[in-house]
């Protein structure tokens, strides 16, 4: 699969010569060297530590760069099996095939490319494969842009994958290695996607703290799995080929229905695992606070300027921040929110995603008046001045 | 202690080098001991396609991402940006702050409409001219070298990053752990190395590029006030 030139007979995968250690560890134990690196590079960080066995990726701006630079990692033997697909039906079809087979599969896209591998994508939950999927989001209504606006996150949240939402490029490094770890625990068997506001991250530089490249995660033990890797002499039982799935009757029904249900069981299970591992599903600032933003992505970044401008100012203005989208830390956010008189949730896409879901989990548990907004999209930045523009006018309307 | 925020936006055209400028800055500030972020904004790369790069320097750690709607900066690397509107902010000084500084890559002054005089002088706008490719040309013989002109004199304008730290950064660029831009910088890089054999001849010509123009803008007394307003009007 590649024209690489070939290794001397001596040559040892990089790779071999890393350690094999827990997510717990990594993320949570070892020092870490402070780098200043753009998303694409903090992404590369993590595939570098990921153990990752195939890596399979189609381009897309602004996707590229990152998995331009597994393509170095593979040539360097961090990655072991690596590979250009046609498109990206191709891409996340093989990727599904490559986890199903047992290894840790990791790939990446952006807007119109998600877009066009979400047939292939929106089966791997039900088949329980486990592959981690980097998008970084890219518009993908008309006119074409490049730009990020978060509307694609929207389309999956009800596939039953793993979402995770990266504000930064710290983010990034660090649920991209936690996200690589808890899909595959026998509990969870579900894959995983890791997204980020594209170009604002992923081509912007940032402080970005990492634990050595002398480590590596443990490696996936493909049988240790909910759904065991697929052994080729015995063929597995979830390949949609038995009669009673495909055609339509009671037995078919009741199969359906179960492994949905187990899949968003599943979800439900891979909660307590991010929870540790990210220090909280949620992250809360000034929770005293009557005026909250709650949001997730870049939006973050803009509120936590705003409520930093808003303290200066002596006005006290809390923030969400939203790790987990899929699993959604329901619980958390009512408690962090019950008192609030106030709620903005700004956001980068047209839809209001997260308006909808933070209305809907906050329906009857809350009194707060949660404000429409604020919100641009096609890519455009969100200045920190809109944020407290939109908190000016909420004081006002809601006295 | 008071949180100080400058914000540049750069404006260029493609293949001048912008994005790789702000790395260049960013990064330096970055090694001097400051806060800095970057994010560029480009359609395809191509040459001749307006670019757009916005670098954030502060005392304290940076939250905000993103574009830079109201710097208190701008960075005009080529003179086509306001004379042909190759540009993604039009016109190329919206949400300047008041007082704010306009770097613009020109030998001469250039010729503005009456609305646009208005509004710059309602700003308050300083308006410096750098003969910045002039100065490439001169210095490193090549006019590939127009964006190490901008930032020698930006380093000047604001001390921060400082020379010393420009000129680390630069080789953090070439040589050593190399900095990712993009793609398309990559083939860039090889026909810049095929012009200077050697990537230390193309260091030094690069670092006497910066030493000439940050003693131009020296000379002009853009340090001193670009000094007072980073105190004052130009600050957030």
């Amino acid at each position: 699969m590649s024209n690489a030139v070939a290794k001397p007979k001596d040559w040892v995968p990089k790779g071999d010569l890393q350690k094999e250690i827990s997510a717990e560890k990594m993320l949570l134990e070892l020092p870490r060297e402070l780098l200043f690196i753009t998303g694409s590079e903090a992404a590369r960080e993590a595939i570098k530590r990921a153990n990752i066995d195939c890596a399979i990726s189609y381009p897309i701006t602004p996707q590229s760069e990152t998995m331009q630079q597994a393509g170095y990692l593979y040539d360097e033997g961090y990655i072991k099996e690596y590979y250009r697909a046609e498109e990206e039906i191709g891409v996340m079809s093989a990727t599904a095939g490559a986890s199903r087979a047992g290894v840790r599969a990791l790939t990446a896209t952006s807007g119109p490319g998600l877009m066009r591998g979400m047939e292939a994508i929106s089966s791997w939950p039900g088949a329980r494969v486990t592959p981690v999927l980097l998008d970084m989001c890219r518009v993908i209504n008309t006119p074409l842009a490049i730009q990020p606006d978060n509307i694609e996150i929207s389309f999956l949240l009800n596939t039953g994958m793993i979402m995770l939402h990266a504000e930064n490029q710290q983010d990034f490094f660090d649920y991209t290695l936690a996200a690589c770890e808890v899909t595959e625990h026998v509990d969870v068997t579900l894959p995983a996607m890791v997204s980020v506001d594209g170009f604002f991250v992923t081509h912007a530089r940032g402080p970005v703290s990492i634990p050595s490249d002398e480590y590596k995660l443990n490696r996936r033990d493909g049988w240790r799995s909910a759904v065991p890797a697929m052994d080729n002499e015995n063929p597995p039982a979830r390949i949609s080929r038995d009669a009673p799935i495909q055609k339509s009757n009671f037995i078919s029904y009741h199969m359906h229905a179960s492994w949905q249900q187990e899949v968003f069981a599943a979800l439900e299970r891979s909660g307590k695992y991010f929870e540790k591992l990210l220090k909280g599903r949620i992250e809360i600032i000034n929770p005293e606070a009557e005026d909250f933003i709650i949001c997730s992505g870049s939006a973050v970044s803009q509120a936590r300027e705003a409520v930093r401008q808003e303290g200066e100012n002596g006005r006290v203005v809390g923030l969400v921040k939203v790790k987990t989208l899929r699993p959604f830390p329901t619980t958390s956010i009512v408690n962090a929110l019950k008192n609030a008189k106030r709620i903005l949730i700004p956001e980068f896409n047209q839809a209001g995603w997260m308006h909808k879901e933070v209305c809907s989990v906050l329906y009857g548990k809350c009194k707060a008046n949660i404000v429409d907004g604020p919100r641009v999209f096609g890519g455009m930045t969100m200045p920190t001045e809109m944020v407290i523009e939109w908190l000016a006018k909420a004081r006002k309307d809601f006295p | 202690m008071a949180v100080k925020r400058y914000n540049v936006r750069m404006a260029g055209i493609g293949g001048q080098g912008v994005v790789t400028a702000s790395h260049i800055i960013s990064n330096g500030v970055v090694i001097s001991g400051g806060y800095s972020s970057l994010v560029p904004f480009f359609g395809s790369e191509k040459r001749n396609a307006p670019v757009e790069s916005y670098v954030r320097i502060s005392n304290e750690e940076i939250y905000e991402i993103g574009e830079i709607i109201f710097p208190n900066v701008l960075m005009i690397f080529h003179p086509s940006v306001i004379t042909l509107g190759k540009s993604y902010t039009m016109p190329f000084y919206t949400g300047l702050k008041q007082g704010g500084i306009i770097l613009i890559n020109s030998k001469t002054p250039l010729k503005f409409s009456r609305d646009e005089q208005r509004e710059l002088d309602e700003k308050e706008a300083k308006l410096w001219y750098l003969p910045a490719t002039e100065i490439a040309n001169e210095v490193a013989k090549t006019d590939l070298a127009t964006n190490m002109a901008m930032c020698g004199a930006i380093s000047a304008i604001f001390g921060l990053p400082d020379l010393e730290s420009l000129a680390a950064s630069v080789k953090d660029r070439f040589v050593g752990k190399g900095i990712v831009t993009s793609g398309g910088t990559a083939a860039l890089d090889s026909a810049i190395e095929k012009k200077f054999a050697k990537k230390q001849k193309l260091l030094e010509a690069n670092h006497n590029t910066l030493k000439a123009t940050y003693q131009y803008a020296l000379d002009q007394g853009w340090a001193n006030e670009g000094a007072g307003s980073k105190k004052e009007s130009a600050a957030v």
